[in-house]
Parts: structure tokens; sequence; C-alpha cells
């Protein structure tokens, strides 16, 4: 089965060739069936791969379809590896991929650009396998660079709406801040380590001595820096801090594109990117500080923006940018493993909570903001109880997903640095607390939309609910693959990554952790959960507070803070925007215009003036021309006499 | 005929070319001051005849006949010059009913 | 006698040519520029060239001369109209010309070629070895002339035709 690998993405590309070709043939339904077939196929083949790699005893394999790139000691083949944690991926990928898709005909049935739509997701899909299967860092970048377009085509694709097509520029335009830095870091590990390829680069790393290799000029190690600009390509693709404020914005996409890119999978891609080059980054000790400040950062100003916001996908995608920010924590304290589990339970309960928020809006009419919203619970039975669930799963409660994951990073985290342990438990808390705030403002309390929206009130088709159910039961039992040995699991997860994350393993020694700290750090997170569930239960439920609408509000500082998203997109706007706005002014108006445009011009009026002076010795006289023409003549006949005629010679 | 032949035995050849330099320098101050189209017309055959003579002389000199065969093609091309020429002039008499080059001032700015 | 002979009639070329381009009456210039082809014709006896004399004698004075007189007759010029140019440009035109005969003898001087012309072979002018060089060196280029002369009869003819009035 593992060299059936080519099939997976093989699938999805023919799905979006058929759907993208021949569209406007097809009846919508075989369109729905072609784009969602595709995926379960390669689900089925993952699946296979999965099955067969973990009763294999080599780990890792690596299957080559062609030389690609031949060019001197250039080598880059079009390889795929297959190993734990590319087909943890896969299964991920496919699988949600697949539910999505489901979900997506019931949520699109009305869209006019339904079979594009179908046609744009698969690509997706195709691009994402690509990224997680390639055995270098070229395939990987080719992946890398398509999902960034699939995002660009389906942020904007509404893109009559021209706040949604400014959205999608943004979002492009930050992805290509950080592909640049992906890039440049791929040039770096050519020249230094003269191979792309995943399996040359990491054994040469482990046996490399940082302290001779310095870029000139600067004090930096060379892999410092290739992790460092590693990091900044993930930054940009996982929407960390500086380059986080496309992903709110990404959100005016469809809902099921936010579930599959913009929670579940793409967003992640740069978690498994560093997931996957572990062992440069292990090398590297300040870059891993940096990813760990970053990424609690990113968790802790995200969450505090989340807490104002009423816009129901904009809650959930500041959620997102922040349980990223929680997954760089655990990979800058170097638990990779835990950072990967929380990518998959992740993936799980923010598909789920993004599906049922997209099953709101669909009820609603397409009303996403949840001041309007209220008293769901009876009208969408089925959506509450598994949004329900996937709020208590991102919240952290035991025995849900999200507690086990989190967990593990924490702890991990209290081992690296007290302080950072801190500030992630109350970034904890913050989020159970405005998930807990969208969820009872969305389902409990009164209705607060119009009644035309009250009376069009209704439960979403199966379509809908049935990926929301499956999401739901993978949402409560997805912790189970990785129960701590303290709570006597086995954490089969961490077993089975094993074979990828030893070699970072092997240079760095975890202290193991006795296991009343480890309680202690636990009870820790889930009284500060209950705290924050508590908190809001009496100020929605009780108090029935509804936060306000309008912008004359008069707020507190911090809430107005977090409620402008603490001015970032200004901030850009005012740092960035604007003088790049103003230096292409300047360039167009004085480059471009006086000066370029001035040359043209001007050697063309040069030209016309001169003309116009010399056009004077054409006096029409003939006489005039052969005075001309005999003192030409002579002018001949002087020079010749002077400097000799060839024919003298 | 022989006796003319021997009698020209001994003219330098510096004073042919002399003498075809004065007659060209002769048709070119013909075509400078005259206004008649059909005066520097003529001019142009002196000068035309100037350089024939040349030939000749180098012909000659030089022992060598096609000279004398360029002679010979100069004057087929100035009869068929005269001839279109003069049609020229006959034409542009006809409208503007003058022969004089300073009317013919058409083709300027 | 043979060496003044050369001078007197290349004295008299000179004086007639001047006449041709002073004279005010057109028929006038047409005359003397016939008396000065014909002492061409006795430049060409005297170079043995008999065939370019009698050429230039039916060609030249005959045909194209007569076609001067036709031209200046029909059109109605025999008569001092031509309105002479200002001063200043006949100064002008003589002093380049001048210039221009300096200037081409100046320049023939550095050739230094003063050996007197001689005849080798005295039949080099004749009509039969003329004509066995034109038909053999010179045959294509004897018959594109021919092809020359009838595109300009065809040229002139067209040209002097009489437009038809009220096209």
């Amino acid at each position: 089965m593992i060299n059936l690998v080519w099939l997976v993405p093989l699938f999805p590309l023919i799905g979006f060739l058929i759907n993208g070709l021949v569209r406007n043939v097809l009846p919508k339904g075989l369109v729905g069936f072609i784009g969602s077939f595709s995926v379960l196929l390669s689900f089925c083949v993952s699946v296979g791969i999965f099955v067969e790699l973990n009763n294999s005893d080599v780990k890792s394999f690596i299957i080559p379809l062609f030389d690609w790139i031949q060019v001197g000691s250039l080598s880059i083949p079009f390889s795929f590896q297959v190993d734990p944690l590319s087909s943890l991926m896969l299964l991920i990928v496919t699988g949600i991929g697949f539910l999505i898709h489901v979900y997506s005909i019931g949520y699109m049935h009305s869209d006019a650009g339904f079979a594009k739509f179908f046609s744009y997701l698969n690509l997706f899909v195709f691009f994402m396998l690509l990224l997680v299967l390639g055995s270098n860092y070229v395939v990987m970048f080719i992946g890398w660079e398509g999902v960034g377009l699939c995002s660009y085509l389906l942020i904007g694709f509404w893109f009559t709406n021209s706040s949604y097509a400014s959205a999608a520029k943004k979002a492009f335009v930050m992805n290509r801040i950080g592909d640049l830095g992906f890039l440049i870091a791929v040039f770096l590990i050519y020249s230094t380590f003269g191979s792309v390829e995943f399996s040359n680069i990491f054994p040469q790393a482990a046996n490399f001595t940082d302290a001779y290799l310095r870029l000139p000029g600067m004090k930096l190690g060379i892999l410092t820096a290739i992790t460092l600009l590693l990091f900044v390509g993930a930054t940009g693709k996982s929407a960390q801090i500086p380059l986080f404020t496309w992903l709110p914005d990404a959100m005016a996409g469809p809902t099921p594109v936010s579930a599959l890119i913009h929670a579940a999978t793409m967003v992640t891609a740069g978690i498994y990117m560093i997931a996957r080059s572990n062992v440069l980054f292990t090398l590297a000790p300040l870059t891993l500080d940096v990813v760990a400040i970053i990424g609690l950062a990113t968790a802790i100003l995200a969450a505090t923006i989340a807490l104002t916001q009423t816009d129901i996908k904009k809650v959930l995608a500041y959620s997102t940018v922040s349980q990223l920010g929680y997954m760089f924590l655990g990979l800058g304290v170097g638990a990779y493993t835990g950072a990967f589990f929380h990518l998959i339970t992740h993936a799980f309960f923010k598909a789920l909570l993004f599906l049922g928020a997209g099953s709101v809006i669909h009820a609603m009419s397409n009303e996403q903001d949840m001041r309007s919203m209220g008293g769901l619970k009876k009208k969408l039975p089925i959506t509450f109880l598994t949004m329900l669930v996937g709020t208590i799963a991102i919240a952290g409660l035991p025995p849900f997903s999200g507690f086990f994951s989190k967990d593990e990073i924490l702890a991990h985290v209290y081992e690296h640095n007290k302080v950072l342990w801190a500030i992630g438990v109350i970034g904890a808390m913050f989020t159970a607390f405005y998930m807990l705030r969208m969820l009872f403002l969305t389902f409990y309390g009164n209705f607060r939309g119009t009644i035309e929206q009250e009376s069009h009130l209704h439960e979403s088709p199966k379509s809908m609910t049935i990926p929301l159910i499956v999401l739901a039961i993978l949402s409560i039992i997805g912790g189970f693959i990785g129960i701590p040995e303290v709570l006597g699991g086995k954490h089969w997860l961490a077993e089975f990554l094993t074979p990828v994350f030893s070699p970072s393993y092997a240079i760095t020694t975890t202290p193991v952790m006795d296991h009343a700290t480890e309680y202690t750090l636990m009870v820790v997170s889930i009284v500060g959960v209950l705290l924050a569930i508590t908190i809001a239960y009496l100020r929605y439920i009780k108090r029935k507070h509804v936060p306000v609408s309008g912008e004359s509000v008069e707020r507190g500082f911090l809430a107005k803070l977090s409620y402008h998203k603490y001015y970032i997109d200004e901030l850009y706007d005012a740092l960035i925007g604007r003088p790049l706005n103003a230096l292409s002014r300047f360039f167009y108006k004085i480059m471009d215009k006086s000066i370029i445009d001035g040359l043209v011009n001007g050697s063309g009026k040069a030209a016309v003036e001169t003309s116009k002076g010399f056009r004077l010795l054409q006096t029409g006289n003939i006489g005039f021309y052969i005075f001309m023409m005999v003192f030409g003549v002579i002018a001949l006949l002087v020079y010749g006499y002077y400097y000799g005629f060839i024919i003298f010679d | 005929m022989q006796t003319v032949t021997q009698t020209i035995q001994s003219v330098p050849l510096n004073h042919y070319i002399l003498f075809s330099a004065i007659i060209f320098a002769i048709g070119v101050i013909g075509v400078l001051i005259r206004r008649n189209a059909i005066v520097i017309f003529m001019s142009v055959e002196l000068m035309l005849n100037a350089v024939n003579v040349l030939l000749a002389a180098f012909s000659v000199y030089h022992n060598d006949a096609s000279g004398q065969v360029f002679v010979f093609f100069i004057m087929a091309l100035a009869a068929a010059e005269v001839a279109v020429g003069l049609a020229i002039i006959v034409m542009i008499y006809r409208n503007t009913h003058s022969t004089d080059i300073n009317v013919l001032n058409k083709l300027k700015w | 006698m043979s060496i003044p002979l050369f001078y007197f009639v290349a004295f008299l070329s000179i004086f007639f040519a001047l006449m041709v381009i002073f004279a005010k009456n057109p028929i006038h210039s047409v005359l003397y520029l016939i008396i000065t082809f014909f002492t061409f014709t006795i430049h060409y006896v005297l170079l043995n060239a008999q065939f370019l004399a009698i050429v230039n004698f039916i060609v030249y004075m005959g045909a194209i001369m007569v076609l001067f007189l036709f031209v200046l007759m029909l059109l109605n010029l025999n008569k001092d109209t031509e309105p002479m140019k200002s001063n200043f440009v006949k100064i002008a035109g003589v002093i380049a010309g001048m210039c221009f005969l300096v200037t081409l003898v100046g320049s023939v001087k550095t050739l230094h070629i003063s050996e007197p012309v001689l005849l080798i072979n005295p039949g080099l002018g004749l009509v039969k070895n003329l004509g066995q060089v034109l038909f053999s060196k010179f045959l294509l280029p004897f018959e594109i002339s021919s092809i020359l002369l009838l595109s300009a009869m065809v040229g002139a003819v067209l040209l002097a035709k009489k437009e038809p009035k009220n096209i």
C-alpha cells in the first residue's frame, strides 16, 4: 500500500480536473459526489498506508516518482516520504477534508459557484497532500505555494464583494512574506548541506557543529539562520505574530473553507514543517526560544482579542490563531509530540466548531453577528450539542481531546519556564471564557434577530449534520491516542512518532517529571478553566449580558484595545502600508511621470524642435540644393586631398 | 588618318585631365547660375561630355578599349536622359507656363 | 603643329562652353553647345577614337541638339525672357564652380601623372575593335542599354502626351 502513496494526491487532482474542466456540464449532485468521493478514496488509501506503516518495522519510506530537476550537482527528485508524521497528516487532511467536502454539499447547495468551489477544494487537498508528502523542501514548497493559492482563491470565492476580494489579497500578500523566508531558508539549506532532501539533511545536521559555520559578517550560526527563516515561513502560513492579521480576515471565505483551510489543515502547515525539521530546530536553541515566545505572545494576544469580538467566525478565527500559538509554544519548548498532538485534536474540534458555526450561519440566513443570535438551542439541537462538545474540547476539560493535548504542551512549558507556563494557563482560561461566551451568546437566552430570520430557522440538512456528529465523536475520543502515563495511558502517539523525533530527543534530554507535579498542573489548569466558565456563565446567562454594537460606545481601555484588535491592522497600515503607498506615489509622480516620461517625451520633443529648425533648410529651391551638393562634393574632394581617397591608393 | 593619330602622341595626360576638369567646372557653374531648366540641362550635357573625353583619353593611355565602350554607353544613357528630361520639361511648361526652376519650389516643408 | 592643335581645340572648347552658359538667349546657348560638341568630335579624332567621333557627331550634334532646339522652339522660349538670377547668386555660383575646379585639379595633381598619351595600338578606337569588345565583354550591358532606350522612349511619349482635359 505504501508504494501506492502517489494515489493519495492523484485522486483529488483528478477530482479537480473533472470538476474544473467540465463543471458546466455536470449536475450539482455529481459534482459534489466526485469532489467528496475522490477525497474519500484518498482517505481509504491513507488508512491503508497508516495500517501498513504501523505494522511495519521500517518507519520511513521514500517513494521516488521521477527525477524532477537535474542540474549539475543539484538533484531534486519528485518523491514522497511516508513516515509516521506524514501518514498521520494524510489521515487528517483526507479524513477531515472528506467530512468537510460532504458538509459543503449541503452548505453550498444554492451557490452559483458550486462546482468551482468543489474544484478549488479538491485542488487544495491535492496541494496539501503534496506539502505533507514531499520528501524534500522543494516539493514541500510546491505544496506550500499551492495551498496558499487555493487559500487565496477560496477566501476570495465571493470576489464580487470587494472587501472579500481584498481580504484574499491580504492573505496572499502576508503569506508571500512568509514564503520568501521559507524560500531563502531552502537556498541556505542547499548551500549548506548540498541537498534539499530531508533524508540527507537531517543526519548531516545532527553531526553539525555550529561553531565553525557562520554567515559572513554575522554572528548568527547558519542553523539558527535557516531555522529562523523557516520560522518566518511558518509565521506566514500559520498566522503568528507579526503575520497573523490575514487569518481573521480570511473568514470572508465560505465557512467550510474556514474549517478546512484556516483551521484544520493549511494553517497547521507551519507546525508540520517545523515538526518535520525538528532536528534543525533542536540544534538551534535560540530559534526555539524565539518560536516559544512568539507562539505564546500570539496565543495571548489572539485570545484577548477574541474576548470582545462579536462575529462568530471572527471569534473562532482568533481562537485558531491562539491555538496555533500554543502549538508553536509547544514546538518552542521541544514538545514536538505535544504540539503535533494538539495539531490533531485542534483539527478535530476546530473543524467541528467552524462547521457548527457554518450550520448556525446557514440557519440564520447568513447572519454572522452573535448579537443577533441567541436561543438557538431548541431550533438547532444537533448543532448545539456538537458545538458544545467542541467548546468543551477546546476549553480543555477532561476527558475531551483538547485537555490532553493542551496539558501536554503546558506540562513541557512548565519544565522549561514557569513564567511561560503561568501565562499559558491564563491564556487557556481566556480560551475557555471566550468559547463559552460564544456558545452562550449563540444558543442561550432569547432570539435577538429579525422575525424573518426567526421564521426561517431550521436544523441543517443531513449532509451537514453528519460530519458534525462524526467530528464531535472525534473531538471526544481524539485525546485517547495520547493519554499520558500519569493517567494510566500509554501515550500511543508519542510512541508512534518516536522515529521522527528521536534525533531531537537524542540531542536534548527531557527531564522526567514526577507524577505529583503533573497532577498539580492538571488540577490547576482544570480549576482555571472552570473558573473561566463560571465567570462566563454568570455574565452571559445570569445577567444576560449582550455586547452592545457600534463604535460610539464607551469602553474601558483594555476592552477597547481588544475590540479594535490592538489596532494592529491600523499599525501595519501606518508603518508599512502608508509609507509604501507614499513611496509608490513618489515613484509614480516624480520618478515615472516626471523623470522617465520626461526623458521619453523630452527626446521626442527635442527631435520635433530640432526638426522644426532644420526643415527650414528644405527651401524647395532647386538651385540651393545644387549649391549644397556642389559644396558637398568640394568637401569630399578636400577631404580626399588631405586624407587620401581609397581609389587613389 | 594615320598621320593625324601620330600627331597626338606627346600631349601629357595631365592636360587632358585639366581640360576635362575645366569643362566639367563650366558645366557646374552653368547649373548653378542659370534658372532656365533647358539651359541647366545643356550644362549637364557639358559635364557628361567632359567625362566622355577623359574616358577616351584614358582608354588610349591604357590601351584598353573598355573606356571607349563606356563612352558609348554614356552616350546611349545621355540620349535616353535627354528624351525623358525634355519630356518632363515640356510637362512642367504645360503646367506652369515657365521653365524657371525657381517656380518649382513646392517640394519643401 | 600637332601639339598646338590640341591646345587650340581645347581652347575653343572651353571658350564655347563658357558661351553656352553665359549666353542670354537659350537658342544661342544651344548653338554654342553644338559648336562645343563639334570641338569634342575633333578631340576624339585626335585620340584616334574614330567610332566615338562619328557617334558623337551623329547622336549629340545631330539628334540631341536638334531635340533641344525643337523643345525650345516648341515652348517659344527663343527670347531673352529668362529672368536672370541675382548677381550675388551668379558670383557665388562662379566662385563655387572655381572652388570645385581648384579642388578637382588639386586632387588630380597629387597623382603626378604627366606621361604623354601614347597610342600603342592604332586600331584601338576603330569600329572593328570596339565591336569585338562590345559584343563579347559588354554584351549584357549592351542588351540592357537597349531596354533602357526603349523604356526611355516609352516614358518620353507618355510624359509628353497631352493630358485629356476634364478627367
